[in-house]
């Protein structure tokens, strides 16, 4: 395999007595779209600062294309950035704030004039070429930090909450539109984001940070499906996180008696836990299925018949559209998310609050969590 | 509907107390300057009594060799204390924005001094300083010989810049500078390109304020001027202490329309870049 793009070696970062970032180590391939989600405060965005040259990192290397850039001034480095606020210069045209970057590299102004054309046509912003930032709208301004920095053809692109700023409608077509930019240069791309949409739908891997350490890298449909602990499952999506105990752990299947619960949960793969040990069980509220009670109880697992069949009240339901959430509490006392998609119009009326239902789900629904 | 709609409870101007408190006020703040000006025009030796419109003391000032030295005296000094004043009040605001450094509070503190302690006492210690600490040489050409008064002069002014100019630092957002260093730039290239263009309002308005205050200073300005360079005001001064001639009034006149004249032109540029700037 070939040398990765962007390489941190155990880089840590303390202001003071905080621990911003915590030994982490990760590498980016050329050419990713590469997306750095956590909530605020985790350290991503200190992260992202790092390779920007922006920080320092108290401990640790950061290597960029195979070179140590640690202790390398940020104007030194092959790397841009589109920064939150855009900081498009307000005193220089659309053309001007393109041009910067290479007026300081001293490219000769036959070439300058047509990168600059060339970066304002890839986002389409080459009519607005002698218009005054206060004269633009914000996704257009966006745009122009967007050419600002690639016109300059780094190696990585770092953007920082680049769609946080921008209303709904217009952070969806930036979404798709970035996508596509990255598709065309071909540039790595490295952004940070805390929510969470906009990193599994943009990102070809993301990593998911806490308290400045790196939770779990993945790609986003693995980062959903099969997340490594708890506060992974729990940030990304919406899912039914339950505590019990590993009674059955073979290679082939395991079972979990979750508190709440009075059959046991079966998952058709083994997890490599102690026997008797505590674990958490994860379920998605889509992989579940309702059925009111008057209905014959639906049949479990062949395996372990009784498994994977609850039976609950409903305490409420919230219409979605798409979907509609109800939130079902069993007798024992565990309550679940559950989504129930609106296939056909009107087909399916909601069932009432209070309305008796089981509740089941394959095995291959639950995910299994031993931290 | 022929009567006047009722005063609503906001429409101050329209009561007739307080619009005798404003004639009051108005008249307490412009009837000596204007008497000033108009008595400049009078044709009469006499100051109190009005005979009719001349420009005869115009023309006689501009005859006036020493007045005409004093004036131009006293525009090199405002030029010169103002162009140290910004670039000192400038440098001390930045540093005082961007850096953390021991006795940072105490240099905080201790920057606005000149614009607290009241002008004699600056004027006294100014005198003592020339006087026996460093003595400024007397007789160097022009105009070197207004070195202490220009010193004097850019210790009180380049605070006021000072502060201008920080306030307007406080609304710079530092991406753009760590923009400019994303895109190549070196550190000192960053704040020339990103930095400068943000407070260039609060240095024009500085300099504006150092040149005004410069110019019309006489109270430092009497302890620190030697017999060879005396300034505008203090040549007033001295005229003033023979009698009060058509010659001072018109000479005070021309101090009073540079002044208001630099004020307004520094109100448009800064009003000007304000919205280019900002939108």
């Amino acid at each position: 395999m070939s040398e990765p793009m962007i390489r941190f070696e155990n880089v840590t970062k303390r202001f003071g007595s905080f621990i911003a970032v915590d030994n982490v180590s990760l590498e980016v391939e050329a050419g990713e779209f590469f997306t750095l989600l956590g909530p605020s405060g985790c350290g991503k965005t200190t992260l992202l600062r790092m390779l920007a040259g922006l920080e320092t990192p108290s401990e640790g290397r950061i290597l960029i294309d195979g070179v140590d850039v640690t202790g390398v001034a940020p104007n030194k480095r092959p790397i841009n950035m589109v920064f939150q606020s855009y900081a498009v210069f307000p005193h220089l045209n659309v053309a001007d704030n393109v041009a910067y970057g290479l007026k300081i590299d001293r490219v000769p102004a036959q070439e300058r004039a047509t990168r600059v054309q060339d970066a304002l046509r890839l986002v389409k912003l080459e009519d607005f070429a002698h218009r005054m930032p206060d004269q633009l709208s914000g996704g257009q301004r966006q745009r122009v930090a967007l050419a600002r920095a690639l016109v300059k053809r780094p190696k990585v692109l770092l953007l920082d909450e680049p769609l946080s700023a921008l209303d709904a409608k217009l952070r969806d077509a930036m979404r798709a539109e970035l996508a596509a930019i990255q598709q065309e240069v071909g540039v790595t791309f490295v952004m940070v984001t805390h929510d969470q949409d906009e990193a599994l739908a943009m990102a070809s891997r993301c990593a998911l940070m806490n308290r400045g350490t790196l939770q779990q890298v993945a790609t986003p449909s693995d980062l959903y499906e099969y997340p490594a602990n708890r506060f992974v499952a729990d940030f990304i999506g919406t899912i039914n996180l339950l505590e019990g105990t590993l009674s059955t752990d073979e290679p082939d299947h395991a079972a979990v008696q979750a508190e709440g619960l009075d059959a046991p949960i079966f998952v058709n793969h083994g997890v490599t836990g102690a026997p008797d040990s505590r674990v958490w069980v994860g379920i998605r509220p889509e992989k579940l299925a309702m059925v009111p009670a008057t209905q014959p109880r639906p049949e479990g697992p062949a395996a372990l018949p009784p498994a994977n069949v609850t039976q609950g009240t409903i305490i409420r339901s919230a219409y979605l559209g798409s979907v509609t959430l109800y939130d079902v509490e069993t007798q024992g006392g565990a309550t679940f998310k559950v989504a129930r998609p609106n296939g056909e119009r009107m087909a399916d009326p909601a069932l009432p609050a209070g309305e008796s239902v089981y509740l089941s789900w394959e095995p291959t629904a639950p995910v299994v969590l031993l931290t | 509907m022929s009567k006047k709609s009722e005063i609503g409870p906001l429409d101050y101007a329209r009561r007739l107390p307080l619009q005798l408190w404003v004639g009051v006020v108005l008249a307490f703040m412009y009837l000596p300057l204007i008497s000033l000006v108009a008595f400049s025009f009078n044709d009469s030796r006499r100051t109190i009594h009005w005979e009719g419109f001349t420009t005869d003391w115009f023309v006689k000032l501009a005859g006036d060799d020493s007045l005409i030295e004093a004036f131009v005296n006293s525009l090199t000094i405002a030029l010169i204390a103002t162009i140290f004043s910004v670039v000192l009040g400038t440098l001390t605001a930045i540093v005082l924005w961007r850096f953390r450094f021991p006795g940072r509070g105490l240099f905080d503190g201790v920057i606005t001094l000149p614009i607290v302690v009241p002008e004699i006492c600056m004027g006294v210690a100014m005198l003592v300083f020339f006087g026996s600490v460093f003595p400024w040489p007397r007789d160097l050409p022009w105009p070197f010989d207004l070195g202490a008064i220009i010193i004097s002069h850019i210790t009180f002014c380049f605070p006021f810049v000072c502060v201008v100019v920080r306030a307007r630092l406080a609304s710079f957002n530092r991406e753009m500078e760590e923009a400019a260093r994303d895109l190549g730039a070196s550190e000192v290239r960053a704040l020339w390109d990103v930095l400068l263009p943000h407070v260039r309002p609060a240095l024009i308005s500085g300099a504006l304020l150092a040149f005004t205050m410069s110019l019309d200073d006489f109270v430092i300005t009497f302890f620190t001027a030697g017999p060879n360079t005396v300034t505008f005001p203090v040549k007033i001064y001295s005229m003033v202490r023979f009698s009060v001639t058509p010659e001072v009034n018109a000479a005070s006149s021309v101090l009073m329309l540079i002044t208001v004249l630099l004020t307004v032109i520094g109100i448009r540029l800064q009003g000007k870049d304000v919205a280019s700037l900002e939108g």
